[in-house]
């Protein structure tokens, strides 16, 4: 356990002018479970950073003062980049070897750190071979080994299907349960996040703190401004957008299309003005379908027609291929492929031979609908998480292809950005659009989807014994 | 996750279980004499030690086989070259390509090189085919007083690149997706992409090991304890003699060519 002492904190990144985070004033004690909260942009995790010993003197410039009385220890979003080595149980004592902590300890303290959060497989269970939610667990397991007085978590489920964030939670709910650790948790999704945390603080992204003080407080006073600021703040729903008409022409239809050890026989069809979800556990081969329906993956059996084209989409030009159907996929910084917000725009409409005339109407267009007019000379990759999805959707948009398919296209997000996803899918729905959404977010599927399909279970079975059930 | 360079042998075998660095060192010891002469018998008879103690590490012919598959290509390649650019045609003519004589002299010559290259890469294959990453680089720092930030620096970073293949895939997709086609031109830009996650990955990871006090200046303790014993110094021990045995045969037979002089 450790106390928490912040006077006057601020940190500048180097090269930069603005403050990441200034003028924080915390004290946090003993054993205390604090949910961070704020706008994207307001210091969370540059404070988090501070308080893990994350920030070296040379890499920015401090004001005020850090103080704690013991060691921290801090998880992050990814869990692919935590993971240090090849076998699960070395990669908990990893920390442990860093630390000098003598040999003999070093094995009970790995099966203590494992079995506190649930860890199911035996220690020479290969790393590479754990689910996401998994290997999150594995990474808490690697810092609680450590035994922290101040346990600091940075989003630790964002990157995770709804599955394996439950598991996070569980593991971190249970790893607390026996000890007095403090905890600073930063998350966007609060509701999930309360069971966790006794107090909440929300920083203000000018500067300070806004509020401070127990959940039911501090959301009876700052609830709505926080919503509107992005923060999945609980009890505020937003109402669903449904189409008001009915399906028109069919523009896809899939018979039995299969890809082989990543996707079972499926058969479909997407008509003009739906939202077409398609759900199901991780590993049943969603990602697989959308490739599938985007015309980029060729399938390994079965069939796909679409726009009375007697060839398959996947043997399609390019261009032919974005002027019908336009692929978001999940991680949008793979799609970018010029180093200005306008330029990635105006690919897909020279790629067509469309004149510069039309080339600016439709890049400017798209910069104001998609409130990214601001931006239209910055790098793609320094875009926000929110503002690089947008792109991403608008540079799908900028051929007006009839047919959407998305990969996950509000994972992750705040709020804000949410919201503006499902304004926008829903407008071009009911423009006519069709547009098929790959998704494990239930909150989008019941404000959005006219139809839902479900895609069958695993496909992969566990090649590994389980140690034992957690 | 199948990754090329995991070991497929016998982790029980009399050699394979000696330790990594030890076994790094006999195959350095056994290999780098070789470079010492131009002959065709030397390597010839390396080769031969090298194939008749393969089953002592073991590991079967035919999965040396499918790891030294890329030694074969380069063996075609050194043929080819030779049969072209060679300046010595000495010897018989063999067959005449158009303006090309192949004489003995050219192929003597070619299988001279083809015998060097197996006889000096096969005991890197068969030290990486037998040895698990994480051991030798537990090795690497215990026994051979490597620093720990190379060694499980590296280690770290291994892990990471079989994500870069999938990543590949993914670029390529998405690239097609916003209408580009595949293809040549497209190359630069995609290494380029891949380039960036892969800094961001591994800027990502430089955080979390530093978070968990990796080089944080303290000395380290060793989870896997790695021992050099007497059988690991044999082994080295051994290499060497065999490799002097090996050129010591040739000089006999009065084929020894040094490369010097």
């Amino acid at each position: 356990m450790s106390s928490v002492v912040l006077r006057g904190f601020g940190w500048r990144h180097a090269g930069r002018r603005a403050w990441a985070v200034r003028d924080v004033d915390l004290e946090i004690a003993h054993g205390e479970r604090v949910l961070l909260l704020g706008p994207s942009g307001a210091g969370k995790s540059t404070l988090l950073a501070a308080l893990a010993g994350l920030l070296p003197g040379d890499s920015g410039e401090q004001a005020g003062l850090v103080k704690i009385d013991g060691p921290p220890g801090i998880v992050f979003q990814d869990p692919q980049t935590q993971l240090v080595m090849a076998r699960s149980g070395d990669d908990v004592a990893f920390g442990l070897e860093n630390r000098g902590v003598p040999a003999g300890q070093i094995w009970p303290r790995v099966s203590d750190a494992l079995d506190r959060v649930g860890f199911p497989y035996p220690i020479t269970r290969p790393t590479a071979a754990l689910s996401g939610g998994e290997a999150q667990r594995l990474a808490l397991a690697g810092v609680l080994a450590l035994r922290p007085g101040l346990l600091l978590l940075d989003e630790p489920t964002a990157n995770l299907d709804p599955d394996g964030a439950a598991l996070v939670r569980d593991a971190i709910a249970r790893s607390l349960d026996r000890t007095d650790t403090t905890l600073i948790l930063v998350e966007h999704r609060v509701a999930e996040a309360l069971p966790l945390v006794d107090r909440v603080v929300v920083l203000e992204p000018g500067g300070g703190i806004r509020a401070d003080g127990a959940p039911e407080v501090v959301f009876a006073a700052y609830g709505d401004r926080l919503a509107d600021e992005g923060v999945w703040v609980p009890g505020f729903h937003i109402p669903p957008r449904k189409s008001p008409n009915p399906p028109g022409e069919t523009l896809l239809t899939a018979e039995r299309v299969a890809v082989e050890r990543r996707l079972d026989p499926v058969s479909m069809a997407v008509a003009e003005g739906e939202v077409l979800a398609v759900t199901g556990p991780n590993g049943a081969g969603k990602s697989t379908l959308a490739l599938l329906l985007g015309g980029l993956l060729p399938p390994t059996a079965g069939r796909i027609d679409a726009f009375a084209d007697p060839r398959p989409p996947h043997k399609w030009r390019a261009s032919t291929l974005t002027a019908r159907i336009g692929s978001v996929f999940q991680n949008p910084e793979h799609q970018f492929v010029t180093a200005r917000v306008a330029d990635e725009l105006a690919v897909g409409p020279r790629r067509l031979g469309r004149t510069p005339a039309e080339i600016t109407t439709v890049v400017d267009g798209l910069l104001d609908r998609l409130r990214l007019t601001r931006l239209a000379g910055a790098n793609p990759y320094t875009l926000s998480g929110g503002e690089a999805r947008r792109l991403s959707v608008a540079t799908a948009l900028a051929t007006a292809p009839r047919l959407l398919v998305l990969d996950e296209p509000t994972f992750g997000q705040d709020r804000r950005t949410w919201i503006e996803m499902v304004t926008l899918l829903a407008t071009l729905r009911d423009e006519g659009h069709a547009v098929v959404a790959v998704t494990h977010d239930d909150d989008f599927v019941q404000a959005l989807a006219d139809r839902v399909f479900p895609l069958g279970s695993l496909r992969r079975p566990d090649p590994l014994p389980r140690r034992r059930p957690s | 996750m199948s990754f090329a360079a995991h070991p497929v042998a016998d982790p029980a075998a009399p050699l394979a279980r000696r330790n990594p660095v030890a076994k790094l060192g006999a195959a350095l010891l056994f290999s780098l004499p070789l470079v010492a002469t131009l002959d065709p018998l030397t390597p010839a008879l390396a080769l031969l030690v090298e194939l008749v103690l393969l089953p002592l590490f073991g590991l079967h012919y035919a999965a040396l086989a499918r790891r030294a598959w890329p030694l074969l290509l380069a063996s075609g390649g050194v043929l080819v070259t030779m049969v072209l650019f060679a300046t010595d045609r000495s010897g018989n003519l063999v067959v005449a390509l158009g303006p090309l004589d192949v004489t003995t002299g050219v192929l003597s010559a070619a299988l001279g090189l083809v015998l060097r290259l197996f006889a000096i890469a096969l005991p890197g294959v068969i030290v990486f085919a037998t040895t698990d990453p994480t051991d030798l680089a537990d090795a690497l720092v215990q026994n051979a007083k490597a620093p720990a930030r190379f060694a499980i620096g590296a280690l770290a970073a291994f892990r990471l690149l079989p994500l870069l293949g999938a990543e590949w895939q993914m670029l390529t997709l998405a690239r097609r997706a916003r209408g580009l086609n595949a293809g040549l031109r497209q190359f630069p830009a995609t290494a380029f992409a891949l380039l960036v996650g892969a800094l961001r990955r591994g800027g990502r990871l430089a955080v979390a090991m530093d978070a968990r006090g990796f080089d944080s200046g303290l000395p380290r303790t060793y989870a896997r304890k790695q021992n050099f014993v007497r059988a690991d110094t044999l082994l080295m021990v051994g290499a060497a003699a065999l490799a002097a045995g090996c050129l010591a045969v040739t000089v006999l037979t009065g084929l020894f060519r040094p490369i010097i002089g």
